[in-house]
């Protein structure tokens, strides 16, 4: 480390090791055309996915199909209830969170949806909560409704029996869409290319 | 040097507020533009690359989500700089360079709009000398200016004539966000806003997006009649603190157009990333262009200025008039950070 | 300007001691002691670089919009070309490819390419947990984010429990060997992982990487350089491959679990350095795996096993440091997570090995060593395979 000679001035003053400066911007953002139809729909207890032509049903909708790089015109309304494909317990209280620990984080497919949403799950011990297990929404109050996801409390077991074979995109190839199967590794065509239709399984759908 | 070219260039209307529309929203139709004027997908495109930052959008990784508006799936080859897009079209132009790859799609875009941008902006000086007394982008470009003034080298009659002649020019550009005709007088009338600049001496805050496609050699040929060949390319940055500048000139702009060879013949027409009047002299300067040049025929970013998109929109705006026919030989400037900091210049050539 | 692929070659390696808060230095002091060693490692000095390739992950870490701005001279770089990349955790990674990329193209000879984050100065939880508009903040940070995944990972292989618990214990170990890690914990035992607290079930602490302040540098040369470097008795590590994939975030198709994306990136990169099996032909890996379940998951995703197989290498003890596929000699990610320069720090540590420079934690005679990042969720990916011999 080079040595630095201070000026005389300055030799006895005290070094300043860091400085404290508080930080604050203020944004206002857009939601923008897909969110805001969704949110309308939510304020109506409605979950309304999102689709583009040819595309799958997008909960919630962010604006384009991912896959086809499309914007997603179609307003597809979806069931209020699903199939857990995914979740964790949380046990960890972190900056801005209101939530009181543990609490489950899930993954659910909801019927007639293409992509799983995350929600947490409630009125179930955590240690009971299973992938393929069905729930359903539960709404705040009427009065409480606002255009924000959270005016669904949680979702909490129907009862119904379990799914066992809900669809989770990749679990038909190996261990995951990833997977080297006898040390091969998969190419593009193990998906099915949205724009062209090629490649993916016989049948034309994705694993 | 593997002859590249910019075969498509396609930007949004640059508005001061998108309000109906998130960034992939407002993004899309400018990726979508620019692939289908050469009708291609992102299938045919080998890489792509995009501008943008974070504390623009006000969430980290915020480019995450906008990489939707391409469709990456199958899974592409993909990068981010957190810079203007011109610098992104810089890393595909070197990846086009290495051979492997013939077609690439650079996207840039912002919204200004969500947040207090001249404040934004004061989190992108140093932290410990600069950022606490919280100075705002007008107020360090008044700086320079003033500095300018002082050295004899402009006048505030040259700074407003920029200003006048820019928005004039604006009008023949559908995609301009500030355009009118007012003689450089009006602009002398007004009060100023940060002395020595006035209002109209500054840009102003856009939301927009722009995508170019670069493609290679005969694939170019065979995609365009008149592509814009890259014949140079160069980028250079100089230290943030403004004291350790002479602020009225660009060494790093001088410095970039002369490995890029802008000398190496006549330049029809410049696109100057001057978000301030008075820095298109000091560019015009460090780029030593002729009387002969066209300068920001487009109005520059005096008429739209979307951060991280009006350096890739300049080397568009040069394309387009080269695609044309309108030139022959044009040069393309962008800059970051402020005050001029860093400066890149790309020279294209029609064939 | 020479055109077409040109070779490029590692000749400098530097990172700093990294740590939770380095509150000795500034920034500009974190990314200097980095770059300064990977220069004096490379015997040049500031002058020598022609451009300067920069890379860290979101802003808000620091609380400053593009540091490298007000970084440019203390990187050397005024009146030189000097280029930011963010890909979120994969920059590391990525930038390393980038600057390659420039000498690859033969538009410079010498790069001095840095990585960085000093995640004190701002607060990194907070950052990763920025809310996102109209999203409702659940899950608790990347842990909360990946766990679910993790927990498929284990019911598609019926991996037995314990497996995370291995990885971290292997790790933590490790990075008693790395005089430059974070984390140093010789007590450190299997009890001592199992019994600690269970963040985000699966995921317990213990197997979780830490936030750290650090950077790593290298100093990449053209062949000429390279080759003189070589004649001086200095070890040049030869980039034989590099790649980068991206996918989107949530889309209906996609595998979180094992990304298709990561797979293609592997193939990608094994092709240009002429892997054709790569649990034979790869002496030791370097991979991101800042959650533990990543190792037997990168594991089948990087074609070292056959799928349900990942975790069975980390049973067997495979991958341990003395194994036959040693992965993350350094500690990896669980011992030192700087998060924009992890991803340069899995480049930087596979260098090493094939330049026999690894001290402690050399694997003896390794000459072809992957590096490997990631970021996002999991949909970005880039690699690259260095080794002794030129390409």
């Amino acid at each position: 480390m080079a040595e630095i000679t201070l000026p005389e001035s300055i030799r006895d003053v005290e070094p300043v090791r860091s400085v404290r400066t508080p930080a604050q911007l203020d944004y206002e953002f857009t939601a923008g055309d897909a969110t805001t139809r969704f949110l309308t729909g939510i304020t109506n207890k409605r979950i309304i996915g999102q689709q583009a032509p040819g595309g799958r049903v997008y909960v919630p909708p962010r604006g384009a199909d991912p896959e086809l790089g499309q914007p997603t015109p179609i307003d597809v309304e979806v069931a209020q209830v699903g199939t857990v494909t995914s979740f964790c317990v949380v046990n960890l209280q972190f900056y801005g969170s209101v939530m009181e620990i543990p609490y489950v984080s899930a993954l659910i497919l909801l019927d007639g949806a293409d992509l799983s949403i995350m929600h947490l799950i409630q009125e179930v011990p955590a240690d009971q909560v299973r992938i393929g297990m069905r729930v359903e929404g539960v709404w705040r109050d009427d009065a409480d409704i606002e255009p924000t996801l959270e005016s669904i409390r949680y979702f909490r077991p129907t009862g119904e029996p379990d799914d066992p074979h809900v669809r989770i995109p990749g679990e038909g190839h190996g261990t995951g869409l990833g997977s080297w199967v006898g040390g091969v590794a998969p190419t593009e065509a193990v998906i099915r290319n949205p724009r062209t239709g090629l490649g993916g399984n016989p049948e034309g759908a994705s694993v | 040097m593997r002859d590249v070219a910019v075969i498509s260039f396609a930007q949004t209307p640059m508005r001061r507020r998108v309000e109906e529309l998130n960034e992939v929203e407002m993004l899309m139709p400018a990726v979508h533009g620019a692939l289908r004027q050469v009708d291609m997908t992102i299938d045919d495109i080998g890489f792509t690359c995009s501008g943008s930052t974070d504390y623009l959008a006000g969430m980290a990784f915020s480019f995450v989500s906008t990489l939707d508006a391409v469709g990456p799936w199958p899974p592409i080859q993909e990068s981010h700089v957190e810079m203007d897009g011109a610098w992104a079209l810089y890393e595909a132009w070197v990846k086009l360079q290495i051979g492997e790859i013939d077609t690439a799609l650079v996207y840039a875009y912002a919204k200004s709009s969500p947040g207090d941008l001249p404040m934004v902006l004061s989190r992108q000086l140093d932290p410990i000398t600069m950022g606490p007394l919280w100075p705002d982008s007008v107020s360090l470009a008044a700086l320079q200016a003033r500095a300018l003034l002082d050295s004899g080298k402009a006048t505030e009659a040259d700074f407003a004539e920029v200003a006048a002649r820019s928005r004039r020019a604006a009008l023949a550009n559908p995609n301009a966000q500030l355009a009118w005709d007012c003689p450089a007088a009006d602009v002398l009338a007004e009060d100023y806003l940060v002395a020595p600049l006035r209002r109209s001496d500054c840009p102003p805050i856009t939301d927009g997006a722009a995508a170019i496609v670069l493609a290679a050699g005969d694939v170019a040929r065979s995609k365009v009649e008149r592509p814009a060949w890259i014949r140079g390319f160069d980028h250079r940055i100089e230290p943030i603190h403004l004291g350790l500048r002479d602020l009225t000139v660009s060494e790093s702009t001088r410095i970039a157009a002369e490995a890029a060879g802008v000398a190496d013949g006549p330049v029809d027409v410049a696109e100057i990333h001057a978000p301030f009047s008075h820095q298109e002299l000091i560019v015009r300067d460090a780029l030593v262009l002729g009387a002969d040049t066209s300068i920001n025929p487009s109005g520059g970013a005096l008429a739209a200025n979307a951060m991280m998109t009006a350096g890739l929109v300049r080397i568009g705006e040069v394309a387009n008039r080269i695609a044309s026919g309108e030139a022959r030989r044009g040069v393309a400037h962008a800059t970051s950070g402020p005050c001029l900091q860093q400066n890149l210049v790309c020279v294209l050539e029609g064939e | 300007m020479t055109v077409g692929k040109q070779r490029v070659a590692v000749v400098g390696i530097g990172q700093t001691r990294h740590q939770a808060t380095r509150g000795d230095v500034s920034m500009a002091g974190l990314v200097r002691e980095a770059a300064q060693r990977a220069l004096d490692d490379a015997q040049m000095t500031w002058t020598d670089i022609d451009a300067v390739v920069i890379g860290k992950a979101p802003d808000f870490f620091e609380g400053v919009m593009m540091p490298e701005l007000f970084l440019a001279d203390a990187l050397g770089a005024t009146g030189k070309p000097l280029f930011r990349v963010h890909t979120a955790g994969s920059v590391g990674g990525s930038t390393a490819i980038v600057a390659s990329q420039l000498i690859s193209a033969g538009i410079h000879q010498k790069v001095l390419t840095v990585a960085f984050e000093k995640q004190s100065e701002s607060e990194a939880m907070w950052a990763l947990s920025l809310p996102i508009p109209f999203t409702p903040p659940l899950h608790a940070g990347a842990g909360g984010y990946f766990a679910p995944h993790v927990r498929s990972y284990i019911r598609r292989a019926n991996a037995p429990d314990h497996i995370g618990i291995l990885v971290a214990l292997k790790d933590r170990q490790n990075g008693l060997k790395n005089p430059y890690a974070h984390l140093h914990e010789p007590d450190i035992s299997f009890d001592s992982i199992k019994d600690s607290l269970m963040l985000w079930d699966p995921i317990r602490y213990a197997e979780t990487c830490p936030s750290s302040d650090g950077a790593c540098a290298l100093v990449l040369g053209s062949e000429k350089v390279a080759d003189d470097a070589a004649a001086e008795g200095r070890k040049p590590a030869w980039i034989q491959g590099t790649a980068m994939r991206s996918e989107p975030t949530l889309s209906a198709e996609r595998d979180t679990v094992l990304p298709l994306g990561g797979a293609l990136c592997a193939a990608d990169v094994y092709r240009q350095a002429g892997i054709t099996n790569p649990r034979k032909d790869v002496d030791c890996v370097e991979m991101y795996v800042p959650f533990s379940w990543f190792e037997p998951m990168w594991l089948e995703n990087l074609g070292f096993a056959e799928p349900g197989e990942g975790w069975k290498l980390t049973e067997a003890g495979v991958t341990a440091l003395d194994g036959d596929l040693p992965v993350n000699m350094s500690g990896g990610v669980l011992c030192t997570n700087p998060i924009g320069a992890s991803g340069m720090l899995r480049f930087a540590e596979a260098a090493m090995q094939v330049r026999g420079t690894a001290g402690d934690h050399q694997v003896d005679g390794a000459r072809k060593a992957v590096g490997h990042a990631y970021g996002g969720g999991s949909q970005f990916f880039a690699m690259w395979v260095v080794g002794a011999d030129k390409p």
